[in-house]
């Protein structure tokens, strides 16, 4: 029978089927938060349960933590700091937390530290594993209850997915991203197109992106609702998990971590890259977008009654009109950060169009590179420099900051802010706030413009 | 859990309802499971003042009494959060009827006690009408055969067994699992040296 990479992964894994239907798969490595773990761990203790493998977990301090500095800027989030550290020495776990300098969003720093191999099942309490899908390897989010089922079994309880492969094919354009690619797959499928898929990117523009480009696609893909992300593992996955602190420690090499040549999956999609423009968000869920040089969409006669309220609805939040260029949006503040947009390569392509220009007057503008050794070496590179000279906010600590704001960097109510996170949710980052999502070279251009704005017409003039 | 939950149902026919509307972040900061009742759908039930807002269905009679929701499509859609899951249990909710589920929040709800039964678009959208009529209407929810009943509906759901029969048996998957220690065991005695991580401190 010819399989996915997909069912290759789960199939490595499986200890045994379960007598409900479902199974037990083995979890290669598992990472925790200080936000999604504490009642973890209560449960064990209230069971008076151990954690079975304490080597094969990781904690970092990522989603409460202020990034001004290394001091929590409350009690509470200075509580949850502690907890976890407490509970990470009490059963022998790894913790990387503030003032370390492997610290960062776990999901910057797990590659960086070469914690993630094609073939490997990687579970955490956050919906953007996914991202580790960009290495052939099984990324996917589970809640405290299944965070205290990893601790104590190594296993989860699983359910096979349908499988979904989207195929992107042919050479974008300039200005056009891999964000631009996962925000244009989430508009086509849809925020809840892929709910009980895995969804196997392919085509000629996924395999051209460079790894901090698939791991972008893959993490967002958990917006169209898939439970896993996966790019078949290539030269460049092996190469990117090679020659890092745990690489020589890892070899799951077993299959080839691809899919057969002639796999079947549940439904296909197929996308032409060359289609794809800068996209920026406009709505309040993620397959609300239009290219920047488009405009909010109208309501139609055709559309069915509940998607006319969600646009009434969203339009209404985000405090803008129907048919409106999207190049007339103002924006109050610029935000360069997350799991999804906050890596070396990000940094860079947001100071290229930065360098030598300055952030709009009234415009607040915050960058919060994606781990310590990121900003070491944005710093190595005089990025940090490029920032702050055209006047960024350049945060010395790293962690989700205002991409959730869990720490103390909210925005306020109606402040709208150009970001290059992942979801535009309703009081996302901030009660009232507006999002608008975009690529990081985009939130640079929309900085200096004071409004959303085309990265292509500054690119032109410094090439 | 018994095998069927009944009660009033409230209309909450919003798409794309995300894990930070349920229960936003300023909740999140807690170490507990509890007290999170205040914070499920904080921003639809008060104002930024903290008053309630009387338009939300949830703060008008009967509605405030009710324990099952008949929701828009993509429900629980973002964040891994499972206090969402908790915070609407603590505001009493037992059951949650719609088109289709967010994943994480699926399996998060199962370990709660929280039904998500599956209907088609047709049928959600008729209990979406029937539950906002005047007055309200009960509705009764069987787990066993996954069966909806409320007015002169009765509509078949789909829910996937091993989720059917948590719900019912109220299980411990930690527990239930680490009965499963030969097998765990057995699957780590195969691994090779380089699939056994270990991370360096």
């Amino acid at each position: 029978m010819t399989r996915t990479l997909y069912d290759k992964l789960v199939d490595a894994h499986r200890v045994c089927d379960l007598p409900d239907g479902g199974m037990l798969v083995y979890v290669d490595f598992h990472i925790m938060n200080e936000y999604t773990s504490p009642q973890a761990f209560s449960g064990l203790d209230s069971k008076a349960l151990a954690v079975r493998r304490p080597e094969a977990h990781l904690a970092v301090i990522d989603h409460v933590n202020a990034t001004r500095s290394q001091e929590p800027h409350d009690a509470a989030s200075k509580l949850l700091i502690d907890n976890l550290e407490a509970n990470c020495t009490r059963h022998g776990i790894a913790f990387y937390g503030l003032g370390d300098r492997r610290q960062g969003i776990e999901h910057v720093v797990v590659p960086e530290q070469g914690l993630v191999a094609p073939g490997m099942l990687i579970a955490c309490g956050d919906s953007h594993t996914t991202t580790y899908g960009a290495f052939g390897a099984l990324g996917f989010g589970i809640g405290t209850s299944e965070v205290e089922h990893v601790l104590a079994s190594q296993t989860l309880r699983y359910k096979r997915l349908k499988t979904m492969l989207v195929e992107v094919d042919g050479h974008l354009p300039p200005g056009a991203t891999a964000k631009d690619i996962i925000m244009k797959v989430i508009n086509v499928v849809g925020a809840g197109g892929a709910n009980g898929f895995a969804v196997e990117f392919a085509g000629s523009a996924i395999r051209e992106q460079n790894m901090p480009g698939r791991m972008t696609i893959c993490n967002m893909a958990v917006e169209l609702g898939a439970r896993a992300a996966l790019i078949a593992a290539d030269a460049k996955a092996y190469r990117a998990a090679a020659g890092r602190a745990h690489s020589d420690m890892l070899h799951f090499d077993t299959e080839a971590w691809v899919s057969e040549p002639d796999a079947e999956f549940d439904q296909v999609f197929r996308i032409d890259a060359g289609d794809i423009a800068p996209l920026v968000s406009w709505g309040t869920s993620p397959d609300q977008s239009v290219p920047i040089d488009g405009a909010v969409p109208f309501a139609t006669p055709d559309m069915p009654p509940g998607a006319k309220a969600a646009l009434t609805r969203a339009l209404e939040y985000m405090g803008l009109e129907q048919g409106q260029p999207a190049q007339s949006i103002h924006i109050d503040s610029a935000f360069i950060g997350s799991c999804t947009n906050s890596r070396i390569e990000d940094l860079r392509a947001a100071a290229d169009i930065l360098r030598g220009r300055k952030v709009a007057q009234g415009v607040g503008a915050i960058v919060v590179p994606g781990s310590a050794l990121t900003r070491m070496q944005a710093e190595a590179e005089g990025l940090d420099r490029v920032f702050i000279e055209a006047g960024f906010d350049w945060r010395p600590e790293s962690g989700c900051s205002m991409c959730l704001a869990m720490n103390d960097d909210i925005a306020r109510d109606g402040e709208r802010v150009a970001s290059s996170t992942n979801r535009n949710f309703e009081g996302r980052q901030g009660r009232g706030a507006r999002t608008h999502l975009m690529s990081p070279a985009m939130v640079a251009a929309a900085a200096i413009a004071g409004h959303l704005a085309d990265v292509r017409a500054f690119q032109q003039e410094i090439s | 859990m018994p095998g069927t939950v009944t009660g009033l149902a409230a209309p909450l026919a919003l798409t794309n309802v995300d894990t930070d509307v349920i229960m936003p972040k300023r909740f999140l900061i807690t170490i507990s499971r509890e007290g999170l009742a205040d914070g499920a759908f904080a921003d639809l039930r008060f104002d930024d003042t903290g008053n309630i807002r009387p338009d939300f269905i949830l703060n008008r009679a009967p509605w405030s009494d009710a324990t099952i929701l008949v929701v828009g499509d993509n429900f629980g859609c973002g964040s891994s959060r499972e206090h969402a899951v908790w915070g609407m249990r603590q505001l009493g909710i037992d059951a949650c009827i719609g088109t289709g589920f967010a994943g994480i929040f699926y399996d998060n709800a199962r370990k709660n006690g929280l039904a998500l039964p599956v209907v088609s678009a047709e049928a959600r959208d008729a209990f979406l009408q029937l539950a906002g009529s005047e007055n309200g209407v009960g509705f009764s929810v069987d787990i066993r055969d996954r069966t909806i009943r409320a007015g002169e509906m009765t509509i078949p759901f789909s829910m996937d067994d091993a989720t059917r029969y948590a719900l019912i048996h109220g299980a411990d998957d930690t527990r239930d699992t680490l009965a499963y220690a030969d097998a765990i065991q057995a699957y780590e005695d195969g691994l090779a040296d380089g699939m056994r991580v270990s991370v360096i401190k």
